[in-house]
């Protein structure tokens, strides 16, 4: 896919985002490098405070999958669990993360669970921390809980790192990560327009590569790309304008399918998009109360959307904000909290004349048999705008 | 043959089929009495919503969903209906039978499926939540929903924090049901309904210790019968009171050296909910001259436990055997969150090598000669760590067995190939079918 611009004024790439998704632990092992003091935490979950890893001088770097065939994992993790999570096992039983001081979790679905924790057991590595976030986060007693806890996993960081957490070191922890979901929320404001300055491709890489970077390093080509993003005119036709929404999703293989018959994906509800940046911290006095508000008010992941449906304005909202014409809903095999939500988020796209295709991902994805149904959804939404 | 060990029925077993029968036909007939129905999960605090009063009737989803299991016709027929719904094959089994049922609108007992006043959940597992949120979709949308999440960490790691964190969600929970049900609220009915929820599981849990002797004095299959109580209604006066008389008939079957099964000669554990229409493996085990006598699931699911001086498991010593006076709702629940906290069957959540422990513990101090391990399709909260546990089990050196199923969904269990795996199993600890 070419474009007429791709280069920011500073010279940077949007394929600089690219670059970093896919030579990740390259990244992390030049990050140590360079900063030989620093560590390196592996994450499973985005619910995790990476504000304190800021704030220690700690790289947070999000475990994902490699998106490859694998059977290491058979003995460790049984197979009625989604592929997703034996994926990111997978990469640490072959050795990729060898490079972590530290893994965590911050407690979300059972299944990101066992990866986390079949890694405690069989790979060795310094620190690790569960981290009890809690599942009911519309109670209003989830908040002061949330608070208690990071106050005992600062503590826990402190001890790691040898280095006293002050509330400047917070301050800079918080203001590092609000920046990053500032200009990553401008990037994807960009993405309102008729014909969108980046792809949904484009995107992702982006939003991605924010998970497995140092933040300042992400947000100065952010910055770049800000400026270069609203004169940039792409030399393709966005086609329908698509949302995707669903579990954890960085199959770019298929997001560039789904672009090379037709449209445009403008808008996501991903833990490995928006949801991730949605929202920031809202300063307060007391840091880690303001750090827990932002994770008890932050876009919910299904397996802790109840018991009211948080979920279905937020994801409409998007979905008219965007102007989209359709939905592909997509979710990991066997994931039950999206299991869970499907059925009310496919009718409430329904109800609001917002057709949605479902599809289910593996580690692998059948682009062939998807790309016929792509094009087939694709097909019926141009038809709906027909007549 | 003559038979090794005399055997014989229990005496108690008609009695809990009447507590059970009674529990479902006093949930669909409680508006007759001008009582109040509420729907939830087993592990729910069904001793909060008993300060209501004398005339509030549960109903508990995992165990409706067993029995719906038993009836093969109306069990399909409930997946079905969910599935047509939009809902995944993969979800939890129980659950979906238990949402058939709804969209059925047919009870197992006969009947409209009755519906609920409240829903009152717990969560500690994803569907938990999920389960009833979805439920009350599907009755209209109008049915009150608390939720209350335990998924505050393992016994070992409780604070204040986490504990507070529970108990304030429960008062807020006592205040919901005021609103709700436009009831006053009965302390002491509720200090009543705790003292019995820890004395039914301590209780269950010196019942299946009981099973260390050898021979067994009972076995799983007839075990699943009687735990299933504690799921129904634990914070009950009735079954606390049948689990006494349980207890005292299962210890003068172990005076009178009265077995389960006439020719033990090996004892195996399970692990998590057993595919229920097909029981008859156990059954099977019994030509082999093997016995299960239960597992962490049987006893942890519902039974509380604690290690005593010796260094054994026994059960948890109850807070009115430790002369503790309940006086307060604050101190009840409190009571409450900590006594399910330590529930044997909550550790996993948060690492397997937790299970594993307890496991190999059941392993030595019930001195198994193997473990048959169900791959639970159906329960992705049980069958949580389950390889993980598998793995830990060989090195401890206990032979392991695996196989595949689905506690509710027959259609994810091959009998034939159970039975050809339970063969090579028995060849393997060395057994042969006894003539």
């Amino acid at each position: 896919m070419s474009m007429n611009d791709n280069k920011t004024p500073g010279g940077l790439s949007l394929t600089g985002f690219k670059k970093w998704y896919d030579t990740r632990h390259e990244y992390a092992k030049e990050w140590k490098k360079k900063n030989p003091k620093g560590k390196v935490m592996g994450y499973f979950c985005t619910y995790v405070p990476e504000e304190i890893l800021y704030a220690a001088d700690v790289l947070p770097v999000r475990i994902l999958g490699s998106h490859e065939p694998q059977d290491v994992t058979e003995p460790h993790i049984f197979g009625m669990y989604c592929p997703f999570c034996r994926d990111c096992l997978a990469q640490g039983l072959k050795g990729r993360y060898n490079y972590l001081d530290g893994v965590m979790i911050a407690q979300s679905c059972l299944h990101i669970r066992q990866a986390f924790t079949s890694w405690q057991l069989h790979i060795p590595v310094p620190y690790s921390y569960y981290l009890p976030m809690p599942n009911n986060v519309q109670s209003k007693f989830a908040q002061p809980y949330l608070r208690g806890e990071l106050e005992a996993f600062k503590k826990s960081v402190e001890g790691w790192t040898g280095k006293k957490i002050t509330d400047k070191d917070l301050d800079k922890g918080i203001e590092i990560m609000n920046q990053s979901r500032r200009l990553m929320k401008q990037v994807y404001e960009t993405r309102k327009s008729d014909n969108p300055p980046m792809t949904g491709l484009e995107a992702m890489y982006m939003a991605v590569s924010n998970q497995m970077t140092d933040k300042r390093e992400h947000s100065k080509v952010l910055e770049e790309a800000l400026k270069m993003l609203p004169k940039r005119k792409m030399d393709r036709e966005p086609g329908a304008r698509l949302m995707i929404v669903g579990s954890e999703d960085d199959d770019t293989e298929f997001i560039n399918m789904v672009e090379s018959v037709g449209a445009t994906i403008v808008i996501d509800d991903h833990c490995t998009g928006s949801r991730y940046f949605w929202n920031e911290v809202k300063p307060e006095n007391d840091r880690l109360s303001a750090i827990a508000q932002r994770y008890i008010d932050r876009p919910a992941c299904p397996s802790k959307d109840w018991p009211a449906r948080t979920r279905l304005p937020h994801i409409l909202k998007l979905a008219k904000d965007y102007n989209v014409q359709g939905a592909i809903v997509i979710q990991q095999k066997f994931c039950d909290p999206h299991e869970l939500d499907i059925p009310a988020i496919t009718k409430m796209f329904k109800e609001n004349n917002i057709p949605t295709l479902f599809l289910e991902f593996d580690v692998t994805v059948p682009i062939g048999p998807f790309k016929t149904r792509v094009q087939a959804f694709l097909e019926m939404i141009s038809e709906d705008a027909l007549f | 043959m003559p038979n090794k060990y005399p055997t014989e029925q229990l005496k108690s077993w008609n009695k809990a089929k009447e507590i059970r029968d009674n529990y479902y036909r006093d949930y669909a007939d409680a508006k007759k009495k001008g009582g109040l129905r509420w729907a939830g999960g087993a592990w729910s605090f069904g001793a909060i919503p008993a300060g209501l009063g004398d005339d509030v009737y549960p109903i508990t989803g995992e165990p409706y969903g067993a029995s719906i299991a038993w009836n093969k016709e109306f069990a399909l027929a409930c997946q079905e209906a969910a599935e047509k719904k939009g809902y995944a094959r993969d979800l939890c089994s129980y659950m979906r039978s238990y949402w058939g049922s709804i969209i059925l609108d047919k009870y197992l007992w006969g009947g409209p499926f009755p519906k609920p006043d409240f829903m009152w959940q717990d969560h500690i597992c994803c569907s938990h939540s999920k389960w009833y949120q979805v439920a009350n979709e599907l009755e209209g949308g109008k049915v009150p929903v608390f939720e209350i999440d335990v998924a505050v960490g393992p016994e070992s790691e409780v604070n204040k924090n986490r504990v507070d964190y529970i108990v304030n969600q429960m008062l807020e929970g006592v205040d919901w049901l005021e609103k709700v049900t436009g009831r006053k609220y009965d302390d002491q009915k509720l200090i009543e309904a705790v003292y019995n929820e820890c004395r039914a599981t301590s209780v269950w849990a010196e019942i299946c210790e009981l099973n260390k002797t050898v021979p067994a004095p009972l076995d799983e299959k007839t075990m699943y019968s009687l735990y299933v109580l504690g799921t129904l209604m634990k914070h009950s006066k009735v079954v606390a009171d049948y689990y006494e008389e349980l207890l005292a008939e299962t210890k003068d079957r172990v005076k009178r050296g009265i077995a389960a099964i006439p020719n033990e000669c090996c004892r195996v554990m399970s692990d998590t909910q057993p595919p229920w229409a097909f029981l008859k493996v156990f059954r099977y085990l019994e030509k082999f001259g093997c016995v299960s006598v239960g597992s962490l699931y049987t006893f942890g699911l519902i039974g509380l436990w604690e290690v005593k001086p010796d260094g054994t498991w026994g059960a948890k010593t109850t807070p009115q055997q430790k002369g503790i006076k309940i006086k307060t709702r604050e101190q009840a629940l409190r009571i409450l969150a900590e006594w399910n906290l330590s529930k044997p069957e909550w550790q996993h959540f948060y690492s397997p090598a937790l299970k594993s422990d307890m496991m190999i513990r059941i392993a030595k101090e019930w001195k198994l000669n193997g473990v048959m391990l169900h791959y639970n399709r159906g329960c992705e909260g049980l069958s949580l760590g389950i390889a993980e546990n598998r793995l830990a089990l060989q090195k401890a050196g206990y032979p392991v067995m695996t196989f595949e199923g689905n506690m509710g969904d027959e259609r994810e269990f091959d009998e034939t190939r159970t039975m050809a795996r339970i063969d090579s199993f028995m060849e393997t600890l060395d057994l042969k079918k006894i003539d």
